[in-house]
C-alpha cells in the first residue's frame, strides 16, 4: 500500500463560492464511494484569505496578503495545524524550517 | 426636545469625534467588522431618529456606543442560531466587556486593519474606512479608483479578516514593533495621499492630510512611550506647517526654496519641534524620527540659503542605516550636493543611477540636471530636464519642469547655479 496526496485546484472565479457551506451532493457520492481510502481532506477559504510567509534572507520574514506564487518552487510538503488565530499560525509557520520558498497560510474552511 | 438642524449636526460631530470609538467597541461583540459597522450605521441612524424627540443626550458618545453594543449583541446572537452546530466559532464575550467600552479599544481595532496579512491598499482602505469613518466613495476618490472597486476592496479585506481569524487585538509586546511599523506607515501613506495633491482633489485630499494628523494624534495618546510613534506625530506637523506656503494662489506647486516663510505655521512647527524631543527621549530614532528631524532642519532654517545642510546629510546618513531604500539615497545624494558641493553630490548620484529601482524615476534626472546647472554644464542640465520630463507624469511637476528647462535658456550658468529647485523631495 502507498499514500497519495489529493491536489484538487478550480478557477475561484469560474466557480460560484458555496455560500451555506455545505457539502454538495457530488462530493457526498464522492465520499460514499471512496471513503475507505479517505485519511483526511478539506475544503479551503478562497485564495484571497491566504497569507504568505517567506524568509527575507537576512534571518527575518516577510509576510504577504494572498497565495504563495510559484516560480521555480514547487509544493515539497504539508501540516494541517490548529491555531487560536492567524497570528499564532503565522508563528508556527515561521518555525517550519524553509531555507528556500515559503509557506501558504490558508484557511480551511469550516463545514457545517 | 431639538429642531432637526441640531440633531443633524449633533449627529455629524458625533460621526466626526466618536465613530472610531464606538465601532471599536462594537467590535469586541459583534460576529464579525462587516457586522460591527453595520451595528454602528444602525446606532448612528436611531440618533437620528430619535434624538429629535427625547433630546440630544449629554454624552451623544456613550449613546451611541451603548445602541451599538447594543446592535452587535443582537446581530451576534443571531450569527450564533445560524450556526448553532459549531458555537466554538463565536466565543462567549469578554466579561470586560460588561463594564463597557474602554478607550484601548480603538487600538485593537487600528492594529486588526493594519495587519501585515492584509494587502497594504486594503490596510489604509480599512482604516479610513473603519477608524476615520469616511464613506467607501470618500476613501475612493482620494485614492482615485472607482467607488466599486474600493467597495470590492474594503469587502474582500473583511472577509479576509473574518475568514482567516485575524485577531481583534492588540499585539503582544513582542510583535509590537513590527506591528508598528505597518501602522505606522499607513498613517505615513494617508498622509502623504493628502500632501502630494494631484490636480482637481485638493480640498478632499486636504481632508486626508487632516485624518493622518488625528490618526496620529490618537496613536500617540495611546501609545504614549513608542519613540516611533511621537516621531510619526512630529514628521505629520512639521511637514504640514509648510503646507500655507506650498501652492501659490493660481494653484501651481511652491517647492522649499521659493516658499514664503513668514507663512508657515509656527504653532504647529512648536508643536512638532515637542512631538520630536519627545521621540529621541523615549528611545533611539527609527525612520519616522529621522524623517521629522530632517522637517525640522528645514523648519528651524530662516532662509532656505541658510538651511543646515551638513545637520541634514548626517540625518539621512542615520536614516539610510534603518530604512536602506534607494528613495533615501537618492535625497541623501541632493544633500552632499548642497552640504559639499554640486560636484559631490552628482558623483553620488552617478552612483546610484545604476540602482534598478531609480531607473526611470523622474526626481534622479531632476536631481540630475539641478546639480548640472550648478556646475554650470547646461547643455547636459537640458538633458537631463528632457529626460526628467519624459519620466514626470504629474502635470503640475512638469510644468515646474518646464520652467526651469525654459529658465536654463534664459540665466547664465553662474546666477542659476545660486538657486536649485529639485530640494530634497522627502524633507519638503
Amino acid at each position: 500500500m502507498a499514500n497519495y496526496l489529493m491536489l484538487i485546484h478550480r478557477d475561484e472565479s469560474a466557480e460560484e463560492q458555496v455560500t451555506g457551506q455545505t457539502v454538495s451532493e457530488a462530493y457526498r457520492r464522492f465520499m460514499e464511494r471512496r471513503g475507505s481510502a479517505l485519511r483526511g481532506g478539506a475544503a479551503l477559504e478562497p485564495a484571497a484569505t491566504a497569507t504568505t510567509v517567506r524568509p527575507d534572507g537576512g534571518g527575518g520574514f516577510a509576510v504577504t496578503d494572498g497565495p504563495f506564487a510559484e516560480t521555480k518552487e514547487v509544493l515539497g510538503g504539508y501540516y494541517v495545524i490548529e491555531a487560536a488565530d492567524l497570528d499564532e499560525a503565522l508563528a508556527i509557520a515561521k518555525e517550519i524550517p524553509m531555507p528556500s520558498g515559503g509557506v501558504e497560510v490558508r484557511p480551511i474552511r469550516v463545514m457545517s | 426636545m431639538a429642531t432637526s438642524a441640531e440633531v443633524a449636526a449633533a449627529v455629524s460631530a458625533a460621526h466626526r469625534r466618536e465613530w472610531a470609538f464606538v465601532l471599536a467597541a462594537a467590535a469586541r461583540l459583534a460576529p464579525d467588522l462587516g457586522a460591527a459597522e453595520e451595528a454602528v450605521q444602525d446606532a448612528y441612524a436611531s440618533a437620528l431618529a430619535t434624538w429629535g424627540e427625547r433630546g440630544i443626550p449629554v454624552s451623544p458618545g456613550a449613546w451611541l456606543t451603548t445602541a451599538a453594543r447594543r446592535r452587535a449583541l443582537d446581530l451576534r446572537r443571531r450569527a450564533v442560531v445560524a450556526e448553532r452546530a459549531l458555537p466554538q466559532l463565536l466565543p462567549e464575550p469578554d466579561p470586560a466587556d460588561d463594564r463597557g467600552a474602554v478607550p484601548d479599544d480603538r487600538l485593537r481595532l487600528i492594529f486588526t486593519c493594519c495587519h501585515p496579512a492584509l494587502a497594504e491598499e486594503a490596510r489604509v482602505a480599512l482604516t479610513l474606512r473603519l477608524v476615520c469613518g469616511l464613506s467607501t466613495a470618500d476613501v475612493a476618490r482620494a485614492f482615485l479608483v472607482a467607488e466599486p472597486t474600493m467597495a470590492a476592496r474594503i469587502t474582500r479585506a473583511k472577509k479576509k479578516v473574518a475568514a482567516a481569524c485575524i485577531p481583534y487585538r492588540v499585539p503582544e509586546p513582542d510583535d509590537l514593533p513590527e506591528r508598528l511599523q505597518s501602522v505606522l506607515s499607513v498613517v505615513h501613506l494617508v498622509y502623504t495621499t493628502g500632501h502630494t495633491a494631484p490636480d482637481g482633489e485638493g480640498l478632499l485630499r486636504r481632508s486626508l492630510s487632516e485624518r493622518a494628523l488625528e490618526l496620529a494624534l490618537l496613536l500617540r495618546a495611546l501609545l504614549p512611550r513608542e519613540p516611533e510613534v511621537a516621531g510619526l506625530l512630529a514628521l505629520v506637523l512639521l511637514t504640514d506647517a509648510r503646507r500655507p506656503a506650498r501652492v501659490d494662489p493660481d494653484g501651481v506647486p511652491v517647492l522649499l526654496p521659493d516658499q514664503d516663510r513668514d507663512v508657515w505655521d509656527r504653532e504647529a512647527i512648536a508643536a512638532g519641534l515637542r512631538a520630536l524631543a519627545a521621540a529621541f527621549e523615549l528611545g533611539r530614532p527609527g525612520r519616522f524620527t529621522l524623517m521629522a528631524a530632517i522637517a525640522a532642519v528645514h523648519d528651524e532654517a530662516e532662509t532656505w540659503a541658510g538651511t543646515d545642510w551638513r545637520q541634514i546629510r548626517g540625518l539621512y546618513d542615520l536614516l539610510l542605516d534603518v530604512w536602506p531604500s534607494p528613495i533615501v539615497a537618492l535625497n541623501r545624494a541632493v544633500a552632499i550636493g548642497f552640504a559639499d558641493g554640486p560636484a559631490e553630490g552628482l558623483e553620488e548620484l552617478d552612483r546610484l543611477a545604476a540602482e534598478p529601482v531609480l531607473a526611470g524615476y523622474g526626481y534622479l534626472a531632476s536631481a540630475r540636471a539641478d546639480l548640472l546647472t550648478r556646475l554650470g554644464r547646461p547643455t547636459q542640465a537640458r538633458a537631463a530636464y528632457e529626460e526628467a520630463l519624459l519620466l514626470t507624469g504629474n502635470a503640475a511637476e512638469r510644468r515646474l519642469l518646464e520652467r526651469r528647462l525654459a529658465a536654463l535658456r534664459v540665466v547664465e550658468p553662474s546666477a542659476a547655479a545660486s538657486r536649485s529647485y529639485s530640494g530634497s523631495r522627502r524633507a519638503q
